[in-house]
């Protein structure tokens, strides 16, 4: 389960400002939850935090019972290593890997053989349907194909939570559809948790819950079709 | 359209501070050493021709012959010929002085010829002496006159004495005026010819006379008359030519440290290279986007060739600054031949060389420019509909291997090693060391590529990252490798030459000092001799086995080279000489002598040729029985039997002698009784051991420019790696944000970035190691014994130069590590936020 509680955040110089404050939120397993707000409200910033790449000025992030809020860059980056994954809006495929070595990079940072790792990625890239495409580089791919690499490299290392921020961004609607479905089908029949951020209602409708991030804090969004 | 270059390409200079400041550097010290040896030379060179013409006066011809001089009857033979105007006979002199390390240059004048040829050369009697002597006092024998330069060096003033050697015996002379033509900063005396004659042991022989002839006269059809009916060994030559004789032995050397200063250079334009190269990828999107926008390929081009252009420029402006200021140092610390010698006693002095100056600022911006040529073309083949897509930048690195092209400069340095000199200079061989280079960086992908497929597989995410990176875009290789592959090859090649150089130079003291003790009465080239007698009481020393009599000399053997040396001394034949082959004794009745290395280049002679030396003022025939090595005297020497100098000449001094002693005597004793023949401070008495330590300090000092500036090149290489991780470091902070995200540690992205920088310095040091032994391999022999016509034995410093490359790769490690540091300082948030 991955839960937060009475979180706060500030931002200036000094931290005076509040970004958000008391803000609490429980994801069970195998479900997925989306983030809408406006822009400038901190939906980036809330994802940041919760994976420990951004301190926060109070309360308590827990991973499966594990608190992250106190723990130092080495513990956080491990934390990360093993039980995150990312999806990026701008995909961030690095370019002189290849496809099957952009999706095995988890697991190359899990330092696992390199048979492993290869069978992994390669069972990952079947699952998003681009095993066929293995050896390519990134560059002959198309935006959708990326960010099926992208879920490809987040879900390869089995992780607890996975983190989307505006997934779907780079993408033109229909495609958008598609890529989404899969990443919330792989986090689901992974037994994951997965936290969205999209400005996409559309997006947002095909998670199991939708939240609005504000001021006050994560409320709930009312769903009419 | 300026404007669009002036906003977007020159301005972005000032936004990547860092690589700009370092390519300026680097440029900046590439056209300062440059300058810097051009100003030093160029002004040695103009210092020392004014001094030759100061000696030479208005004469229009010069008569000269061996140092020991020729017979003086010549003089009254050429001053009553028609074509003469005047004639003036000079006694030329390096005189010791006893107690101090220096020697003077006395010049013995004709009195009343001197005003005619040589006004430059009038001794002004001094005020005081004017009282007693009158106008006479420049004939009387017991006197000279010493420059402002001399008199303040020695420390000496009209009315002072000053003591000489004559021989081994100490004279006293006094001090009677000035030489106030000489000018400034030369040291040199003159004295009555006779005078000098009788003092020195010269009576009857004169080293020179100058000649002004009738107004009207042909210079050169007079030459061919005069030249006709001199004796041997006697040449007549225009001052022109003389100096253009004498400056030519530097010019080799001259020519050497340009090179190394032109290699700084373009080591120098590798790094514009780097750092423009990945200031394209970085902004390929943006020249899309500007592409796109309608901007033509022609203006992108020009834009970034004149962003080169402008570093160039301003490198080049700091590096004439800088120039300047280093050739005044080095004028302070190593004089105006930068240690080697070629201009001792030349005190030039620093002034701002304009030309040159213009030259080298030229020079800046080719580097600028040449550096910013392809990643300019690479931008202008830029396809904008691709290059606006992400990660396109990743197809700059891949690097096509170029095996062909790789191959054709390799075989052309080859070719190029065959071909032989051009006026003297090895410019074929400096365009090999080029080839090589540039076949060097053209094989570093190959290389890279070849080792990250060969490389065990490592488990670490770091090493799999690293090697990955480097396998995908061997581009990223050349581009921080390429300075490190050329200033590693040319600091390897130095050491290697200069290793072996010295190894050779070690050898061959050892082989030309088989004696226990040196006594040498003419130091330095000075004009000190030991008379029979003198020899006859060393030799009779108790505690003396044997004596080795050497007598030196230099002489003419044409008019298109410069004076040789004369070595003559016990050779036991050939064998006391370090012999490059076998000595093949000549047929019976013939002398042998052995030529140097040099003299058989330059005369193009070979063992079993014939060689008439000028003896005693007589042809004298000899057969070259050998070579041999000599590292000591550039222009040629050759050695014969001291019988057969003896026999020829009827001369028997010596100017030094070596001594063997017996099993248990002292060399302190020996050199004790010595001293008690001949005099305190009339000689030097050495040990091999001393004067091989003070050849080898020599040595060393005359390479200490070529250090320091191997020393730069290394750092420019080094530059070359922090600059180019700085830009890469920058360039890839979404890739490095990336894995922060997927669980990487600031610290394990820090040592990333010194892996790939340790692994790329590993690549580029490695082939420098290997393009720098066929570097050296090419100094050794075709630059050298096409410059100095010396060989030396291949001498490889193994321990040096793995501590080196070591070092290097460590070094590359840091600064890769550094640079990088600005990368991982940003948040990994913001780093893979800048697209959204």
């Amino acid at each position: 389960m991955f839960e937060i509680d009475d979180l706060k955040k500030g931002f200036g110089s000094a931290g005076t400002s509040v970004l958000f404050a008391g803000l609490s939120l429980r994801v069970q397993r195998g479900e997925c939850v989306a983030i809408m707000g406006e822009s400038g409200v901190g939906k980036s910033t809330l994802l940041n935090c919760m994976a420990g790449l951004e301190s926060v000025d109070g309360g308590s992030i827990r991973l499966d019972g594990t608190e992250l809020v106190g723990l130092g860059d080495e513990a956080l980056a491990g934390l990360r290593r093993h039980r995150f994954g990312f999806v990026f809006q701008a995909f961030h495929i690095l370019p002189h890997l290849d496809v099957a070595q952009n999706v095995a990079l988890p697991l190359w940072l899990l330092d696992a053989d390199d048979a492993r790792a290869d069978r992994c990625a390669r069972a990952m890239l079947e699952r998003v349907g681009l095993l066929d495409r293995a050896g390519d580089w990134p560059r002959e791919l198309s935006g959708g194909e990326l960010q099926r690499v992208a879920i490809a490299r987040a879900l390869v290392h089995r992780p607890s939570l996975v983190l989307a921020d505006e997934p779907t961004g780079n993408l033109d609607p229909g495609r958008a559809a598609g890529v989404l479905d899969l990443l919330l089908e792989c986090i689901r029949d992974a037994g994951a948790m997965g936290i969205l951020v999209t400005h996409s209602r559309t997006a947002a409708l095909r998670a199991d819950r939708i939240l609005r991030l504000s001021p006050g804090g994560l409320l709930p969004e009312a769903v009419s079709t | 359209m300026s404007r669009v270059l002036g906003r977007i390409f020159v301005a972005s200079l000032a936004r990547r501070r860092l690589a700009t400041a370092l390519s300026l550097v680097a440029i900046a010290l590439g056209v300062a050493l440059g300058l810097a040896v051009q100003i030093i030379h160029g002004a040695a060179l103009d210092e020392f021709g004014r001094g030759m013409r100061l000696l030479s006066g208005e004469a229009d011809l010069q008569v000269s012959g061996a140092r020991e001089g020729f017979d003086d009857a010549l003089y009254g033979r050429l001053a009553m010929r028609d074509e003469v105007a005047d004639a003036s006979p000079i006694v030329e002199l390096e005189v010791r002085l006893p107690g101090h390390e220096r020697s003077l240059r006395i010049l013995g004048v004709d009195a009343l010829r001197v005003a005619h040829v040589h006004p430059a050369l009038m001794p002004r009697v001094a005020e005081a002496s004017r009282d007693d002597d009158g106008a006479l006092a420049a004939l009387q024998p017991d006197t000279l006159f010493l420059s402002a330069a001399a008199q303040a060096e020695l420390g000496v003033a009209p009315g002072d004495r000053l003591d000489v050697l004559a021989g081994t015996r100490v004279a006293s002379l006094r001090v009677a005026g000035s030489v106030p033509g000489a000018g400034q900063g030369r040291a040199l005396a003159v004295m009555d010819i006779a005078a000098a004659q009788q003092l020195f042991g010269r009576s009857g022989r004169i080293t020179r006379i100058d000649l002004r002839l009738k107004a009207g006269v042909d210079v050169a059809a007079a030459r061919s008359a005069l030249a006709a009916g001199l004796p041997a060994g006697v040449e007549v030559l225009t001052p022109r030519a003389a100096e253009q004789l004498a400056a030519g032995l530097s010019r080799a050397y001259r020519v050497n440290l340009t090179m190394l200063a032109a290699i700084a250079l373009v080591t120098g334009g590798f790094l514009v290279f780097s750092t423009q190269f990945l200031a394209v990828a970085r902004r390929r999107q943006e020249f899309a986007f500007l592409r796109a926008l309608g901007l033509d390929r022609g203006t992108l081009m020009r834009g970034l060739l004149v962003e080169g252009a402008v570093v160039g420029f301003a490198g080049g402006v700091l590096g004439v600054a800088l120039g300047h200021g280093f050739a005044a140092i080095a004028f302070d610390v190593a004089g105006g031949d930068l240690g080697a010698g070629y201009f001792r006693g030349v005190t030039p002095a620093l002034r701002v060389d304009l030309p040159a100056s213009g030259t080298y600022l030229l020079l800046g911006v080719l580097a600028g420019v040449a550096g910013a040529w392809l990643p300019a073309r690479e931008a202008r083949r830029m396809l904008p509909a691709r290059a606006l897509k992400s990660g396109d930048e990743a197809r700059m690195f891949q690097f096509r291997p170029q095996p062909r092209r790789a191959a054709a400069c390799l075989g052309g340095a080859v070719a190029l090693c065959l071909l032989p000199p051009l006026g003297g200079v090895p410019v074929f061989g400096y365009l090999a060391v080029a080839l090589i280079l540039v076949g060097a960086v053209l094989i570093l992908p190959m290389l890279v590529r070849g080792a990250t497929r060969i490389a065990p597989r490592h488990r670490q995410a770091l090493w799999r990252l690293a090697g990955a990176r480097l396998a995908a875009a061997p581009g990223q290789a050349v581009v921080a490798g390429a300075g490190v592959v050329a200033s590693v090859a040319l600091a390897v090649a130095m050491a290697i030459m200069v290793a072996s150089f010295r190894d050779s130079v070690d050898r061959w003291l050892t082989a030309v000092l088989p004696a226990d003790l040196y006594v040498s009465a003419s130091p330095q080239g000075t004009s000190g001799v030991l008379d029979p007698g003198a020899l006859q009481r060393i030799a009779a020393l108790p505690g003396v086995t044997r004596t080795m009599p050497v007598r030196f000399d230099t002489l003419r053997l044409d008019d298109r080279h410069l004076p040789v040396s004369l070595i003559a001394r016990p050779l036991d034949g050939g064998r006391l000489l370090p012999l490059v082959g076998q000595s093949v004794p000549p047929p019976a009745g013939e002398r042998p002598a052995w030529v140097s290395e040099a003299l058989a280049d330059l005369f193009a002679l070979g063992v079993g040729g014939r060689l008439v030396l000028p003896l005693g003022g007589q042809p004298v025939a000899f057969r070259v029985a050998g070579v041999w090595r000599d590292y000591a005297r550039q222009q040629g020497a050759v050695a014969i039997e001291l019988a057969d100098y003896r026999a020829a000449t009827g001369d028997l001094a010596a100017n030094d002698v070596g001594v063997f002693l017996a099993h248990g005597a002292s060399f302190e004793e020996i050199a004790a009784a010595v001293r008690g023949i001949l005099g305190e401070n009339t000689v030097r008495i050495a040990s091999p051991g001393e004067i091989r330590a003070q050849s080898l300090a020599i040595f060393d000092r005359t390479f200490l420019v070529t250090y320091l500036m191997e020393a730069v090149a290394v750092l420019i290489g080094l530059f070359g790696v922090s600059t180019s991780f700085a830009v890469l470091a920058i360039a890839r902070r979404k890739e490095f944000g990336v894995l922060r995200h997927l669980g990487m540690t600031r610290p394990e992205v820090g040592r990333l970035i010194t892996l790939e920088g340790v692994l790329t310095a590993a690549a580029g040091t490695t082939l420098g190691l290997v393009a720098g032994t066929a570097v050296a391999f090419v100094l050794i022999e075709v630059v050298n014994r096409q410059s100095f016509h010396w060989s030396m034995d291949l001498q490889v410093p193994f321990g040096g130069l793995l501590a080196f490359a070591g070092a290097v790769i460590v070094l590359a490690g840091l600064a890769a590590r550094v640079s990088g540091f600005q990368a991982m300082r940003g948040s990994a948030v913001l780093a893979v936020r800048e697209d959204w």
